[in-house]
């Protein structure tokens, strides 16, 4: 016999994805509207239904909108990107600081002479950012299989460019 | 099959054939690398996403998907988009403080062009004997740069 549960009028994207009746407690409906199919094919692609379910039921309520967000872009930036993903965004960005480090170091250098200083040497008073290193997590153990690819990504990263693609994030969820 | 497992089979309580697609990049030596990836995105998908690119490919496939997964479980609202946030944050107010030096060297300039030409020649012999690593040859001191 057919269940007793009440029919939703509307299956959320996750539901008509998986092909199968949405409840009213849906734990998807609320972050993936019927309107959005590509967002919840993408993340379903890369991490899997239960594993979303189960990286959602880890957070508290108010926090899940940011969850999904945050799971749907680094799901697209996967697709993009399959060998590097997020990763490959995070080494262009490290590029990037590091560019602009260096331009403001020169720059203050410049700055230095213009406003004729007294000491002989220009000081570069900005904070001691080390573009190589920056953002890793302190407990992070690199266990990498291919030669070093942390150690790639920050001390060769121009070399990581190389899907032509790190550099289009798409929308990004938090501005 | 392999007398040793691969971390993957290991967890995953099956055997491990010789051309087990996890066993160069899930070593037995480190199943933890292993139980978070399968923690975030499950075996399958690890599988899948190890197979639809090239072979040589295929580690750094498995560490960036190690580190996101790191991530994810660190910071289980963000993972490694949190880091891409400050990155952006930190893009940001490099880009502010070198527009504001800037503008204070085009006052200075507009203050005194004459000096300003003086000290170029002077900063572009600073800058020839600085040792530091990132002075590049493109910082020659030219006042009509800015």
């Amino acid at each position: 016999m057919k269940s007793n549960e009440p029919r939703s009028t509307s299956s959320c994207a996750a539901c008509k994805f998986l092909k199968r009746r949405c409840t009213p407690n849906c734990q998807f409906a609320p972050y993936f509207r019927s309107d959005e199919p590509k967002k919840f094919a993408n993340v379903h692609k890369v991490f899997g239904a239960s594993n979303v379910i189960k990286i959602l039921n880890e957070v508290p309520h108010d926090q899940r909108e940011d969850t999904v967000n945050s799971l749907v872009y680094e799901a697209e930036v996967r697709l993009r990107d399959p060998v590097y993903g997020c990763i490959g965004a995070i080494a262009s960005l490290q590029r990037k600081m590091a560019e602009l480090q260096h331009d403001l170091m020169v720059t203050r250098s410049h700055l230095a002479y213009y406003e004729a200083k007294p000491s002989s040497t220009a000081s570069c008073s900005f904070v001691d950012y080390d573009p190589l290193n920056a953002n890793m997590p302190s407990d992070f153990v690199d266990t990498s299989v291919s030669g070093g690819f942390l150690d790639s990504f920050s001390q060769n990263i121009f070399n990581m460019d190389q899907s032509g693609s790190t550099n289009e994030f798409g929308q990004f969820p938090f501005p | 099959m392999t007398c040793t497992r691969c971390a993957a089979c290991k967890q995953l309580r099956r055997r491990c054939p010789s051309n087990c697609i996890f066993l160069p990049y899930f070593p037995p030596n480190n199943p933890q690398r292993f139980s978070y990836v399968h923690r975030i995105y499950g075996a399958s998908n690890v599988g899948k996403m190890l197979q639809q690119v090239e072979e040589h490919q295929r580690a750094d496939v498995a560490d960036s998907l190690y580190y996101e997964a790191y991530c994810r479980i660190k910071d289980p609202v963000y993972g490694c988009v949190g880091i891409i946030t400050v990155l952006h944050e930190e893009i940001y107010h490099a880009q502010c403080q070198l527009a504001k030096v800037q503008a204070e060297i085009d006052l200075l300039k507009a203050q005194a062009p004459v000096q300003g030409e003086l000290l170029g020649l002077q900063v572009n012999e600073f800058l020839a004997n600085q040792n530091g690593a990132y002075c590049s040859t493109q910082s020659s001191f030219d006042p009509s740069f800015y």
